[in-house]
């Protein structure tokens, strides 16, 4: 919301000064975005007189101006616009002016050979319009040497604030300088327009015609009938304000409704009325008719909407647009007003169907006064009359007033109690009066208040009383000025029993705490933490399971990003992708973050992923080809980051069986049990890498963090630090080449319990020196005798014991 | 001693003087001492000696033998000293070759933000709350009083799903992305009784994308309730987190009354700021930067989760992690935090191990 400041000053008496008045503003809610001086940013800019304009030597496009700036003495000037010529006047800016619309401060120059010693500025130049056809072609009797600001009546500071949506009383001029007021920044001029005399009897009449559950469309409507007006141009005063505020002056009636748009927030229409059919104008609900609105386009208004229609036509969509056929043109001789209450709720909800948002429909659906439209007809007939002549006749309406005169009441307490401030009762009841609420009382403790007309966002309809007290709580502390309130840091929280507790409860769940150590583990692994879309590409998700028609975003920002991702590896595929087109291939990646199996809560899981590509190792003296990345770098880190969100890896088995995205013969799946799931790693399917456009092999890897238990928080039992040293035994057995080695592993730990304490493989082998089709697998047993030393017998019943186990679970033999 | 046994000593001598190494030395030694040396063989020949002489003889023999064994020793010692010298000229290496690679990972600069929120929230007495990023519209926008028809349901950007919902009281019609982390305060008031303390992190999503906006973006939320709290307790809350999470001291912080359909009162908050050669600088200055929102739970919002408005108050805030962490660390772009560029993570990513910890220092 745009407004001048001397605009502001014909509702606000005082003398506050335009940065107190900025201030205040943002300090009571209604918080400027920019305010423009013009009269400042344009000050160097001066009336010039262009002596003689002639071509340019040396190109055809340019002329070269003489221009008396009023300075004494002539300049040269070079200049592109086509309306540049003798004798005319124009707007002159020096060297070292800065130019707004281009951002650039000039400077004297030679322009292909011609000397230029400033500029003749054009209205988009000086942001005073979009016009760049040509330069600002001023009146013959501009006068020379005079400051451009001034003259053009642009040393009004122009103020744009941003009203929040519960504030449509704001949009208004007036309802800004109301707040102000109460802010103790001046005091609200007086607003009574004089009722204006009927001169004749009206000829148009009103009628509201809708079904009862629509009743409330419109509840109530007024107009009034003015003959033999003029419609011209509208004076400087009127033109100056709507230019300053960005709008286009038409004519002074169109111009009379903008004004009181922005000068009361009361949007106005008004009917030429020779082009109305009859002498009715009915406000009734669509019946799917097409008209041409005032934007020079079509609309269709059906049941949902309401519009202002004569016998004939459609004139309009009621509190959004007026109609082409019968708006006011130059012509127009006898006109209609039109001053109607419409639904905030159903003029909305057309104005989004048809993505229409007008000055009025942005006024209309925050709420306008309903009480103020008898004295906002009186205003704009007054003005019409004075610039446009005219005899009115008596107003004429249809329906009643809506809104029901209704109190608000507050408990002085809450003041301290909810706003934290310490205000005086006689404080508030100022505030409150001044704002508005009417017939302010005290009484017990309590402030009773009715609210003003113009103020929806108080005591609403249903509102309870907690609600109400709310609202006035708000208006006092806001008007009263939040800094006011002390910053009070926040007590020690309570244990249950009440008492304050000195340390806090851990901030973290147990769960959260162990998929933050998750997130280090990999990052200490070498892994860079990536935070990537949520969605993605169903056509790439098709390569990870596919994503179920419930999870396609019904408005995709964009083809690509059009469905939640199944798997978060897709993302990293093609980030890494995209590292190694920037020249960077070999990366280690991972993300924590959600995955999706249906729109439901339960469909969410947390995921950590990763993978890696390129080179593991950089090369190095040690391995100068470096060493690509492979299955068991990815199992590593998967294991790593299941053991830190407090899985036991020694419960954990793997199966040949990952996702059909991974490589089959090179990946495998986590498991707790025969059933639970806790993720996969391995080398991604080359068919995957090919689909991205990027080469293998990268090895990659996804746990799912909430398929992991949440862990036993027992204590732990005493460590038993044994006094006698283990022996390491070493056994190279011969299996088929298809045995996992885990079964040897397994069978070996199982052998005898109480003395093998640890078991791992150090060497698989498998060639000419082996029969085809075996392999041999080589591990490292310790057994650790727990009260006495082993006699070599013993030694040997265990190894035994393991040999006859691992042949039993596998058919493997002692190699020899 | 016999000049034998002085030519021995003295040929002994020389034979360890020319013994270049261990096998030399070995050779001495077996020479003289072994089993048919030239000193073992006097002691065997000492059965043939004179009685009489017999017992010098043998002392002399004796210390003989102790003395080149000590002659031995002691040349073995030189010998594996120089030994150790060659082997260890010889195991040289050129010290400025490359250690060996063991790559460096780093945290994502949101994860280390909402860390350090968790820590200086969790000094207030806050934990940390989560909800799904998939929401239905009751409790993104109803139950935070945003009716369907309410203009700033329309200023929400949302992302939809395709399911419809029966709808009903505490359910939805459709479901959304969520557009801010708001509803998890629903599901904290629904999912526990007053008092109240949580934060809520995550993940948010609106259908904007532009140089200052990303489809998805991440907010934290916070929400306080007990019998009494006030504005006043609103606005220490929010200094104190805002003062420690920059770093500065006497930041100066403004509220400034605004409009949230779930808070009322509501309040933008600034922090103060200057601009030096370009350069954002925050603290105490002549300028001011919009950080955050917050303001006192709406009673309605405070009914929709189940919680009794005449009993119980509070104050709720929410802002965007992208943009604190902009300003933290001097980030000037929002679009690379997704963007997955390994010169963008190492360049501002956070080492492994350095967990946000206030005994370390936040700032």
């Amino acid at each position: 919301m745009k407004f001048t400041l001397s605009w502001l000053r014909a509702h606000l008496s005082g003398d506050a000064s335009l940065d107190a008045i900025v201030s205040r503003l943002s300090a009571i809610g209604l918080e400027v975005e920019s305010v423009q001086d013009r009269a400042k940013s344009l000050a160097s800019l001066r009336i010039a007189h262009v002596v003689e304009a002639g071509p340019h030597p040396n190109a055809d496009r340019l002329r070269v101006a003489r221009v008396d700036t009023g300075a004494g003495g002539i300049v040269n000037v070079v200049c592109g616009a086509p309306n540049c010529r003798t004798g005319m006047k124009a707007v002159f800016a020096p060297p070292g002016t800065y130019i707004p619309g281009t951002g650039i401060t000039l400077k004297a120059s030679m322009i292909r050979g011609a000397e230029s010693n400033g500029m003749l500025c054009s209205a988009r130049e000086l942001e005073l319009g979009n016009d760049h056809d040509g330069i600002l072609d001023l009146p013959a009797d501009a006068p020379v040497g005079t400051a451009f600001a001034a003259w053009a009546g642009l040393d009004d500071p122009v103020i744009e604030i941003g009203v929040t949506p519960n504030r449509g009383d704001a949009l208004g001029v007036r309802g800004v300088a109301r707040d102000l007021a109460a802010a103790g920044l001046g005091t609200l001029v007086p607003f009574a327009p004089a009722a204006v005399p009927a001169a004749i009897a009206s000829p148009m009449r009103w009628a509201l015609d809708f079904p009862a559950p629509a009743a409330d469309a419109c509840p109530y409507v007024l107009g009034r009938t003015i003959t033999g007006v003029t419609n011209g141009a509208s004076p400087k005063w009127l033109q100056d304000r709507l230019t300053a505020i960005g709008l286009r002056p038409i004519s002074a009636l169109v111009d009379i409704t903008n004004f009181f748009t922005f000068d009361l927030g009361r949007p106005l229409h008004v009917y030429d009325i020779d082009r109305l059919a009859g002498r009715t104008l009915t406000i009734r609900l669509g019946r799917g008719e097409r008209f041409l609105a005032l934007n020079g386009k079509e609309y269709e208004a059906n049941i949902d909407d309401v519009v202002i229609a004569d016998g004939e036509t459609v004139h309009g969509l009621g509190g959004i647009i007026g109609g082409e056929h019968s708006g006011c043109a130059a012509g127009t001789r006898s006109v209609f007003l039109e001053c109607a209450y419409f639904d905030p709720r159903r003029m909305a909800a057309t104005g989004r169907r048809l993505g229409l948002q007008t000055d009025a429909r942005y006024r209309f659906e925050r709420g306008i006064d309903p009480a103020l439209m008898p004295a906002a007809v009186e205003a704009a007939t007054r003005m019409i009359q004075e610039l446009c002549g005219g005899q009115a006749s008596e107003v004429v309406a249809a329906g009643a007033m809506p809104g029901a005169a209704r109190s608000a009441s507050m408990r002085l307490s809450r003041l301290k109690e909810f706003g934290g401030a310490d205000i005086p009762a006689g404080t508030a009841l100022r505030i409150l009066d001044r704002l508005g609420f009417a017939e302010a009382r005290e009484e017990g403790g309590r402030i009773t208040v009715m609210v003003p007309s113009w103020r929806h966002d108080v005591a609403q309809p249903g509102a309870s009383a907690v609600e109400i007290e709310h609202d006035l709580v708000e208006e006092v502390l806001r008007i009263h000025g939040f800094e006011h309130i002390p910053a009070t840091s926040l007590p020690r929280p309570r244990e249950a029993s009440g008492a304050a507790r000195a340390v806090p409860a851990p901030a973290l769940t147990p769960r959260q705490g162990r998929t933050n150590l998750v997130r280090r583990t990999l990052a200490a692994r070498g892994l860079a933490e990536c935070v990537t879309y949520s969605f993605m590409d169903a056509r790439h998700a098709a390569h990870f399971g596919g994503v179920p028609d419930t999870l396609k975003l019904v408005n995709p920002i964009a083809a690509d990003l059009d469905a939640m991702r199944p798997s978060v590896l897709a993302n990293l595929l093609a980030a890494a992708r995209s590292n190694a087109d920037r020249g960077y291939p070999d990366v280690a990646l991972f993300e924590i973050g959600p995955v999706f199996r249906d729109d439901t809560e339960a469909g969410q899981h947390a995921v950590a992923a990763g993978l890696r590509a390129g080179l593991v190792l950089p090369r190095h003296p040690e391995a100068p080809q470096g060493r690509g990345a492979d299955a068991f770098d990815a199992k590593a880190d998967a294991l790593a980051a299941l053991a830190a969100m407090g899985q036991p890896l020694d419960a954990l088995s793997v199966t040949a069986d990952a996702p059909g995205w991974f490589h089959p013969g090179r990946s495998g799946t986590l498991r707790q049990g025969p059933k639970t799931v806790l993720g996969w790693f391995g080398e991604l399917h080359p068919r995957l890498l090919a689909a991205f456009g990027t080469t293998g092999p990268v090895a990659a890897f996804e746990v799912l963090l909430d398929a992991v238990a949440e862990p036993k928080r027992r204590r732990k039992g005493a460590v038993s630090l044994a006094a006698l040293q283990p022996l390491a035994r070493d056994f190279a057995f011969l299996v088929d080449a298809d045995t996992p080695a885990e079964a040897v592993l397994k069978a070996a730990r199982g052998a005898e319990r109480t003395l093998i304490a640890g078991v791992s493989l150090f060497d698989v082998y498998q060639g000419e020196k082996l029969p085809a089709g075996k392999k041999s697998l080589a591990i490292a047993v310790t057994i650790q005798p727990a009260d006495k030393t082993l006699t070599d017998a013993e030694i040997e019943a265990v190894a035994q014991k393991l040999v006859a186990a691992v042949a039993k679970a596998t058919g493997a033999t002692l190699r020899g | 001693m016999t000049d034998d046994l002085n030519r021995l000593r003295q040929d002994t001598e020389q034979a360890l003087a020319a013994a270049a190494d261990m096998a030399g030395l070995e050779a001495v030694r077996v020479a003289v001492l072994g089993r048919n040396g030239r000193l073992t063989a006097l002691l065997k020949g000492l059965g043939a000696v004179p009685a009489e002489q017999r017992k010098e003889r043998g002392g002399a023999l004796n210390l003989l033998k102790d003395e080149v064994a000590a002659l031995i020793e002691a040349r073995k010692a030189v010998l594996e000293s120089h030994a150790l010298d060659a082997r260890l000229k010889a195991e040289r290496v050129d010290v400025t070759l490359p250690a060996r690679p063991s790559p460096e990972g780093l945290i994502h600069p949101i994860s280390r933000t909402i860390e350090e929120l968790v820590q200086i929230f969790g000094a207030q007495g806050f934990s940390v709350a989560e909800g799904p990023d998939i929401e239905d519209d009751w409790k993104n926008f109803t139950a935070l009083n945003i009716p369907e028809d309410h203009p700033a349901r329309q200023e929400h950007d949302t992302f939809y799903l395709p399911r419809r919902l029966p709808g009903g009281p505490q359910q939805g019609t459709r479901m959304v992305l969520r557009t801010h982390t708001s509803p998890v305060q629903i599901r904290a008031m629904l999912g526990s009784k007053p008092p109240l303390r949580v934060i809520c992190p995550g993940r948010t999503y609106r259908s904007d994308h532009d140089a200052t906006h990303s489809p998805m973006f991440h907010q934290v939320e916070g929400l306080v309730i007990d019998r009494d709290i006030t504005m006043a307790h609103l606005k220490g809350c929010l200094v104190d987190f805002l003062r420690a999470y920059f770093g500065v001291e006497d930041l100066p912080v403004r509220f400034r009354p605004s409009f949230f359909p779930f808070t009322e009162p509501s309040a933008e908050v600034d922090i103060g700021c200057s601009r030096k050669d370009g350069q954002l600088v925050i603290g105490a200055g002549q300028d001011w930067l919009e950080i955050l929102g917050c303001g006192m739970v709406h009673p309605r919002v405070l009914a929709a989760g189940g919680i009794d408005p005449n009993e119980w108050q509070g104050f709720a805030f929410g802002m965007g992690l992208e943009r604190i962490t902009m300003l933290k660390y001097g980030l000037p772009d929002l679009r690379p935090f997704f963007e997955s560029d390994i010169r963008w993570l190492r360049h501002y990513g956070f080492a492994a191990l350095d967990a946000a910890s206030l005994a370390t220092g936040i700032a």
